[in-house]
């Protein structure tokens, strides 16, 4: 493969220490280690707006929020058949994020695609959390890899399999990618900006569409992730 | 007369294969992708998924954790007649459906729209989809299942004839720039592009475009296939690669199908097969042989046929 250079690679706790933390740059590649539990809409609303009492010792079991539904069942002996693990797009969850790390303590969220810098600078910076976004997408079968063992799930009754929050023993569970600092950067916006550069060109002799629809944006620092 | 437990039995199998086993075609186009890109991050990603792959063999388990959302095409010759008649296809392949969702295991991915149950099967009302086509002659069913992944990287325009080629490549860029930031799209992908039918027809034939013909493949029209090859061109020269990093690898290939559409429209639709391209086959004969395959070989002439009428015995062979 070409003429790339090879990102650095550092194996963090899901109970990381602030110093820990402030060691991670964009771009590198981390692994876990620990336990991590899956929490996305339905854990955010259960929790948040029903105002359940989270079934877990948060942060002190885990400071690690990935936003994921893993292909895995339930054994009728109670115990649990895992598959591949990948995360699901986390910028649907901004409206709860602020309100989940307050409560829990997250250090680190994990999923597919990042936040926006506006949740970064708002709830990430302020709570000393990073984000981590999976690779590809996506390494299921990797990451199925690097879960040693499901410690439970809960609220599978309540939620469904896709919505539970699930419990896993991480061990060098990766590959992740630092997307968040803790100044609150972004490798996504960093990424999009150097594209974007190029974009102009790329469109050079395209046409706008003869019939424009109201919502429609030709406007690119208008779209919602940008 | 095709007997039903085979089909089911058959229909499962093609399940696992197409949750855990990449097929060759898409690996060997990610691997051209991976052999010349060169942004360091993007190559970190293709690597990854190169490895990703291996994984998901070795382990026998789902390659992505999002295992999409299982549908069935079911094509059959002329002659086909199954076991318990339409009615009992539909229930082997929902049976099978449920099945696997537990056994491979699969992610329960579908739930009811407003109250979001979860039969955690994959099972529900209209799910899984089963699409149906016929080829003239011959006694045999194709199974064909597709489990793509996604809630980006698909869209519709309706475009007009004074839009141009120039129109088709502005709302595919606008697609391909929206959905690959991020990565959301899960790039590289095959992007499957529909040109004309009606809105529904035109999302079908996009979808088609992407999820039934391998990678390589390109339309029996040459112009058609030209532009195929121009738009794949035109995707990779972004700057995007996987995740939406700098890099040049957004687009496997280009596939693009037409149907004929209304005088004054030109439809469009985009779609993103992605990383994890989901897709496994399996013909099964009267005789209760089984054949396993990656190609879907759903478009053939007679599929793409013009004319009123179609001259059974000449083109029976080429067909069946």
């Amino acid at each position: 493969m070409g003429h790339a250079s090879k990102p650095r690679k550092i194996r963090l706790s899901t109970t990381p220490t602030p110093e820990a933390l402030a060691e991670l740059r964009l771009g590198d590649v981390v692994y876990l280690d620990g336990l991590i539990y899956t929490a996305r809409e339905g854990v955010y609303k259960r929790a948040l707006e029903d105002k359940a009492n989270i079934p877990m010792e948060l942060p002190g079991e885990s400071a690690a929020n990935f936003h994921c539904s893993p292909a895995a069942a339930i054994n009728e002996d109670g115990t649990f058949r895992l598959g591949a693990v990948t995360a699901t797009a986390s910028f649907r969850f901004s409206k709860w994020i602020g309100q989940w790390m307050a409560k829990s303590g997250a250090k680190l969220i994990i999923g597919k695609g990042g936040m926006s810098v506006k949740d970064y600078q708002e709830h990430f910076v302020p709570n000393g959390a990073i984000y981590l976004t999976t690779v590809g997408y996506g390494t299921g079968a990797l990451l199925g890899r690097g879960v040693k063992r499901v410690k439970t799930v809960h609220w599978n009754k309540e939620l469904g399999l896709a919505q539970a929050m699930w419990v896993f023993e991480a061990d060098n569970m990766g590959p992740f990618i630092v997307e968040s600092d803790l100044a609150g950067n972004s490798l996504f916006e960093r990424e999009n900006a150097k594209i974007s550069a190029n974009l102009e060109k790329v469109y050079e002799g395209t046409v706008p569409a003869v019939l424009k629809r109201f919502g429609e944006t030709d406007d690119r620092s208008d779209e919602m992730i940008g | 007369m095709i007997p039903i437990d085979i089909i089911q039995k058959t229909a499962e199998t093609l399940m696992d294969k197409a949750a855990i086993e990449i097929p060759q075609d898409y690996l060997d186009g990610l691997q051209a992708a991976a052999n010349v890109e060169d942004g360091d991050l993007s190559s970190f990603v293709l690597e990854a998924m190169l490895e990703n792959y291996k994984a998901a063999k070795e382990d026998r388990r789902a390659m992505c954790g999002d295992t999409g959302t299982p549908r069935w095409y079911v094509k059959m010759g002329n002659e086909t007649r199954i076991e318990g008649g339409p009615i009992a296809l539909e229930a082997a392949l929902r049976r099978a459906t449920a099945n696997a969702t537990n056994g491979v295991p699969l992610r329960p991915n579908r739930v009811h729209p407003l109250w979001r149950t979860d039969h955690d099967n994959n099972v529900g009302i209209g799910a899984p989809e089963i699409e149906y086509g016929y080829e003239p002659g011959g006694e045999w069913i194709d199974l064909i299942t597709v489990h793509k992944g996604g809630l980006f990287g698909t869209d519709y325009r309706m475009l007009f004839p004074s839009d141009g080629i120039q129109g088709i490549k502005r709302f595919y860029l606008d697609c391909l720039v929206a959905f690959g930031k991020r990565g959301l799209a899960c790039q590289p992908a095959i992007i499957g592009i529909g040109l004309g039918g009606c809105k529904d027809t035109c999302m079908v034939l996009g979808k088609r475009a992407a999820c039934l013909r391998v990678v390589g493949s390109r339309n029996s029209d040459p112009r058609i296939a030209e532009l195929e090859l121009e738009l794949k061109e035109l995707g990779n020269s972004i700057g995007m690669g996987a995740m939406g990093f700098v890099g040049k690898s957004m687009v496997i290939d280009a596939n693009i199908e037409v149907g004929y559409c209304h005088t004054g429209g030109m439809q469009m639709s985009v779609h993103a097969f992605c990383l994890s391209s989901r897709r496994a086959v399996a013909r099964v004969f009267a005789d209760g042989r089984v054949e396993y395959r990656t190609d879907p070989d759903w478009f053939t002439d007679y599929q793409r046929r013009e004319t009123v009428e179609w001259d059974m015995p000449q083109n029976h062979e080429k067909s069946a």
